[in-house]
């Protein structure tokens, strides 16, 4: 387990020298010159020679890269070309509401998709398992922008039963108008993933063996489900929901601009269409770092739930 | 024991292969449902000239924000644009960019990954981890940044999106080869004395093929999706060119009293990504082994 | 004689497939007695499990059904609901099943497993059912079972696990418990202990065992008596020795003279055919014989000195090479044309790796192999390619060794053409030929693996080997997934193909009474090392080292009358090829017993 932990750890670095690589690379194969891009065809040679000394680009790509992936290991990710205040500063600011709401979803997602997984599987072919499949696969089918202006035109439009825009926070009563709407949205698209990942998974669980040999035991059919079953179906699933979140992110992304939510993805959107640069290089940061992070957790999570893994 | 199996005609491989696969759709009708609607979508897109009442394009700014009614049936935008003809020609960009972009991925991300399973060892670590991390990074954010880089171009876009799909395509393809190559009749090939890419190419691939087209059409979905998503960002193909997400993009400033104006691009997104779910679900449920022989 | 513990009338069981129901046991009557062993036997389709599953009401209720009348204990068990069913199984009626590597579960430890049965029948609360847990574990004689409360199945052996298996059943002390092929999956001297270990227990317990089994080796050693089932039927019932003695049902005679007996071929040189018995009519066929003689002095066809081959195993952060797998250490024989030399050994002793070395379909590490002369290991690409013209290979899973996608014609056909030996015109006939040649119509070309039967596929892969025309065949466990019958058509073709075409035949194997059969030498492997070889009879009859004795000794013998007096319960485990990374195997010195008979010195 510890070789296996200290395994994933250094995967998690070298997934983060690589991303951070290639976002380096990817802000510099634009074609033409970025200071220009950002300036616009107006500007004058000295605003833009200004302006590339300021991102460093005058420097060579070696020691640009260096600078780079120092500043972003100690924190420095430059300033934003449109505020001028430091990038870090502006994406902690935020990075809290992006966490709840992505964490309140998942939240969601669990708690609908796995027990109703289950008992599609269970009662294969039934009523239940048909009504969760077309379920699920309809909430996989929304694009999440369009199933979030569905609920603001229902929900906040039609039925005036949340603001439209909200972005306050102050009191219990404010916190719930502002993230139910987006939190139902991503939760339920997150539970319609996760329904189906448990249903296909526990189907295969519920063939195995082992399976029979607990009914030969004489354990009960709700014992052999939960403790037999789902515990060997959690395996599985609990990869594919580490796999999930790179989408959830993509998701939370919708539906923050459907809903006029701060967090990242108002923080990106608004930095690719002001071109602003360095903003987005830290954005990019900050989602890498987030991705090895959930990855870590999904590792530990699939080392308790399996006790296979310590052999590795 | 007398040895003595179910007596057969002797039939041709592409009957079977047809047969297999009439056999797949059998078992699940909504695979059935999925596809007649996306082959509509596709003749609708194809026919668009001929089908738009408008040309969608055209402005007529005296009909502007107009809901749906005799002239315009699903009334118009802000510049009095026809909304229909706007959707039937958004069906061929959407259509273009998600066959594209997944046949692209799927061609090399298939070619990447039965390549990792077949080498194994190093080689495939090394494919695999570059895979896990492209994989693990989220595909909407490394597309938008791809297209806000390259700048929002057709070609463009389809390369963003294509490259964002690689990964799963390798990785669905290189779980079979390896299964395939414990197999025992790819040992009796070797043994046999058949090349490499002999095995691989007339052995294994027809083996796998099934498994990595039913992804294609779920990530066919995706791909239309992810470019609807683009496009409502705002890094779709340039304006004025009508696509779903731009509609939507553009009508959500009118959304409190146009409503029609999101309604319509968001239902045609939804259900050809429905349908081609209903047909990917489908099939995958009829082509898995692990599930056969349990009605 | 005591009254019937379980009592089965007129039981049919019927599955839905495709909507159509059909019957999978029809109409089968029998008793079990208490406390005696009734075994079940019969080939795969027999309906055998699924008679026991119905017993047990293990079937998926959605696509079965079960009419008749089952009474257990006084009870009929097809009319109990399914909650008194529950409280039934693994109380007073429990099962063990074939496969220990998957009939537990992964995720719990194994204490908690076995204490399960104890917690739901017995109403024990944790710590009081892990205290009669750890007294069972040791009542079947695991090693060590304090420490093993709290491990996971993954770090057991097969053997480990299938004691597991019987102490979760023997847990509330049933009254009869359903063994369904519980040995099959182990290897044999496992497999000797188990059995030994089952009767023992069901003395102490005075139970009642079914035991399924399709070896008729294991029936007379164990059962009272035998039920004998084909194609869903109860053919025939009898006490065990009179049902060996005096076998009355045609396919009772087939069955007990196609299983081959450890002992049958004493005095004989030269390898012998089975004489085939139809099912049906019960008419019999006597094989061919056989005219070939062995040129033994002449140049050897294939000469392998001094190979080793062995896999590395990578762990720790830096997957560095932490220990090795010692599959195959410094093994040498020679083999001629027209010549069966036999490998046997256990699981992990390295004979299969053996076999793919010799083709290279794995790298060797060290050591010699010479194939009509040419040095294999030196080939190029190309060289190798030819070279595998020449010797080819059959495997154990008939089905998996054939492409699902292509018809048997195209397979067979393909070597041909690819090597270039004939255009498709010629290759299409040849194929006919070899169909013909390996006993299936030639007409059967345009069809699909799906379409054939397991003995037919086997057949096929044969046919597609002989189409290169090569010298020497690698059989890897060639027959041992074959119902008995099968089996014994499959060997007498081998044997008719050696004699025609003068192959020699590696013959890989785990089932000696079938290499007695089949060879003119035998090779003992033992953890990668060859222990003993030399002429069949020799090693047979005489065998010299240690563990050729332990290994003759575990071997069922299908005889009631020569059942082996019980003997002390022993347990060992097959130790493991897996060495430290700085291993250096130990220089090995060899006695010569005469007549090409060696033994390793110990």
């Amino acid at each position: 387990m510890t070789a296996f932990l200290v395994r994933r750890c250094g995967f998690a670095l070298v997934t983060l020298f690589a991303v951070l690589t290639l976002v380096f690379v990817l802000v510099r194969i634009v074609p033409g010159d970025p200071a220009q891009l950002i300036l616009g065809d107006q500007a004058s040679r000295e605003t833009i020679e200004a302006l590339r000394q300021r991102l460093g680009l005058d420097k060579s790509l070696f020691e640009q890269y260096s600078v780079f992936i120092a500043g972003a290991l100690r924190g420095d990710w430059g300033t934003s070309l449109v505020t001028g205040r430091p990038v870090i500063g502006e994406v902690l600011n935020v990075l809290p509401w992006t966490i709840e709401l992505t964490l309140l979803s998942l939240a969601i997602g669990i708690v609908i998709g796995v027990p109703l997984g289950v008992a599609a599987a269970v009662r294969r072919n039934r009523f239940v398992d048909y009504a969760a499949r077309i379920a699920s696969l309809l909430g996989l089918s929304f694009p999440p922008f369009v199933s979030a202006l569905l609920l603001l035109l229902g929900f906040a439009i039609a039925l005036r039963w949340f603001p439209v825009i909200s972005g306050k926070n102050a009191t219990f009563y404010e916190w719930y108008q502002s993230i139910t709407l987006p939190a139902l949205n991503l939760g339920l698209i997150t539970a319609a993933y996760i329904t189906r990942v448990t249903r296909s998974a526990m189907l295969e669980v519920l063939q195995e063996d082992y399976v029979r040999t607990a009914r030969a035991k004489g354990v009960p059919w709700r014992a052999v489900i939960w403790r037999h079953g789902l515990r060997n179906a959690l395996i599985p699933v609990i990869t594919i929901v580490g796999l999930y979140l790179g989408i959830l992110i993509g998701n939370s992304v919708l539906t923050e601009i459907v809903f006029s939510r701060p967090g990242l993805g108002k923080l990106i959107v608004g930095a690719l269409n002001q071109r602003d640069y360095t903003m987005l290089q830290g954005m990019m940061v900050i989602y890498t770092l987030v991705v090895v992070i959930v990855n870590l957790l999904t590792d530990l999570a699939y080392g308790i739930a399996d006790p296979r893994v310590k052999l590795r | 024991m007398t040895d003595i199996a179910a007596p057969a005609k002797p039939r041709s491989p592409v009957r079977y292969l047809l047969m297999a696969t009439l056999r797949a759709f059998n078992a699940n009708k909504t695979s059935w449902v999925g596809l007649v609607v996306f082959v509509l979508v596709v003749m609708l897109a194809l026919l668009a000239p001929f089908l738009s009442p408008h040309d969608p394009l055209e402005q007529n700014l005296i009909a502007r924000l107009k809901g749906p009614g005799d002239t315009y049936w699903l009334g118009t935008d802000n510049f009095g644009r026809d909304i229909l003809s706007r959707l039937l020609y958004g069906a061929r960009i959407s259509l273009i960019i998600g066959l594209a972009s997944t046949a692209l991925a799927l061609v090399i991300g298939s070619l990447i990954g039965m390549l990792a399973g077949w080498r194994g060892g190093r080689v495939d670590t090394l494919i695999m981890q570059v895979m896990d991390v492209l994989l693990a990074f989220p595909s909407l954010i490394l597309g938008l940044i791809i297209v806000a880089m390259l700048g929002p171009s057709m070609i463009n876009i389809i390369v963003a999106i294509a490259l964002t799909s690689i990964p799963p395509f390798a990785r669905i393809a290189r779980a079979p080869t390896i299964a395939m190559k414990e197999r025992e009749f790819v040992e009796a090939c070797r043994s046999l004395g058949y090349s490499d890419a002999r095995i691989l190419g007339l052995h294994i691939l027809p083996n796998i093929l099934p498994e990595i087209l039913v992804m294609g059409s779920l990530w066919l979905a995706n791909a239309i999706r992810t470019e609807a998503s683009l496009a409502f960002i705002g890094l779709g193909v340039k304006p004025p060119a009508a696509t779903w997400g731009g509609m939507i993009r553009e009508g959500f400033e009118n959304i409190l009293d146009s409503s029609w104006l999101v309604l319509a691009p968001g239902a045609a997104i939804l259900i050809v990504v429905f349908a081609l779910n209903l047909l990917g679900d489908g099939l995958r449920d009829a082509i898995d082994p692990k599930l056969k022989g349990e009605a | 004689m005591s009254a019937a513990l379980l009592s089965i009338r007129d039981l049919t069981t019927s599955f839905r497939v495709d909507g159509q129901w059909r019957d999978v046991v029809r109409h089968v009557s029998f008793d079990v007695r208490a406390g005696e062993t009734l075994a079940i036997v019969g080939e795969s389709g027999s309906g055998k499990s699924v008679t026991a599953l119905s017993i047990m009401g293990l079937l998926p209720q959605a696509n079965s059904r079960t009419t008749g009348e089952i009474r257990f204990d006084g009870r009929d068990l097809l009319s109990l609901p399914e909650e008194e069913m529950r409280q039934l199984r693994g109380n007073r009626l429990a099962m063990i099943f074939q496969e220990p590597m998957t009939s537990l579960n992964p995720v719990l430890t194994i204490g908690f497993q076995i204490a399960e049965a104890l917690i739901y029948h017995r109403g024990l609360d944790r710590s009081a059912a892990a205290a009669e847990t750890l007294r069972i574990l040791e009542r079947v004689r695991m090693p060590a079972a304090a420490s093993r409360l709290d491990d996971y199945p993954h770090r057991l052996s097969g053997g480990m696990r299938q004691r597991v298996m019987i102490a979760m059943s023997l847990a509330c002390r049933p009254r009869l418990l359903i063994a369904d092929e519980p040995t099959t999956a182990l290897d044999v001297t496992i497999q000797a202990e188990i059995l030994e270990l089952i009767k023992t227990l069901q003395r102490e317990e005075e139970m009642a065992v079914a035991f399924i089994t399709h070896d008729m080796g294991v029936v007379a050693e164990i059962a009272d008596r035998v039920v004998v089932m084909l194609q869903g039927e109860k053919v025939e019932e009898g006490a065990t020795p009179a049902l060996f003695k005096n076998p009355q049902a045609p396919y009772t005679r087939a069955l007990l003279a196609a299983v081959p007996r450890l002992g049958d071929m004493a005095g004989r040189s030269e390898p012998e055919p089975f004489v085939l018995i139809d099912v049906l009519s019960g008419a019999e066929t006597m094989p061919a014989k056989r005219q070939r003689r062995i040129d033994a002095a002449g140049a050897p066809l294939l000469e392998v000195a001094g190979l080793s081959t062995r896999f590395d195993v990578r762990s720790g952060v830096f997957s560095r090479v932490s220990a090795r797998v010692h599959a195959v250490e410094n093994i040498s024989f020679a083999l001629h044309a027209g010549e069966t030399l036999a490998l046997v050994g256990e699981s992990g002793c390295g004979k299969s790796t053996t076999g793919r070395s010799i083709l290279r379909l794995v790298e060797p590490l060290a050591g010699s192999i010479r194939f009509e002369g040419h040095d294999v290991r030196a080939l190029d690409r190309e060289g190798l390619r030819r070279a595998r013209q020449r010797m080819q290979m059959i495997f154990q899973d008939p089905y998996a060794s054939l492409n699902p996608r292509k018809t048997v014609g195209g397979a067979i056909a393909e070597p041909i053409i690819v090597h270039g030996l004939a255009g498709r015109a010629e290759a299409a006939e040849r194929v006919g030929a070899l169909l013909k040649r390996v006993g299936l119509s030639p007409d059967m070309a345009g069809r699909f693996p799906h379409e054939f039967s397991g003995g037919q596929r086997q057949r096929l892969c044969i046919a597609r080997a002989l189409a290169l025309a090569p010298k020497l065949i690698v059989a890897d466990e060639a027959v041992s997934a074959l119902d008995v019958s099968i089996k014994a058509q499959i060997i007498n073709l081998m044997m008719e193909l050696q004699d025609e075409l003068g192959l020699a035949f590696l013959f890989i194997s785990h089932d000696i009474a079938v290499v007695e059969r089949i060879s003119h030498r035998v090779a003992v492997m033992y953890l990668g090392e060859i222990v003993e070889i030399g002429p069949r009879a020799a090693i047979i009859d005489h065998p010299a080292h240690p563990y050729t004795r332990r290994l003759m000794a575990a071997v069922p013998v299908p005889d009631p009358a020569r059942r082996r007096p019980a003997r002390a319960l022993s347990t060992s485990d097959i130790p493991s090829p897996v060495r430290s990374a700085d291993f250096v195997p130990p220089l090995r010195r060899w006695r010569d017993l005469g007549g090409g008979h060696h033994v390793m010195e110990e």
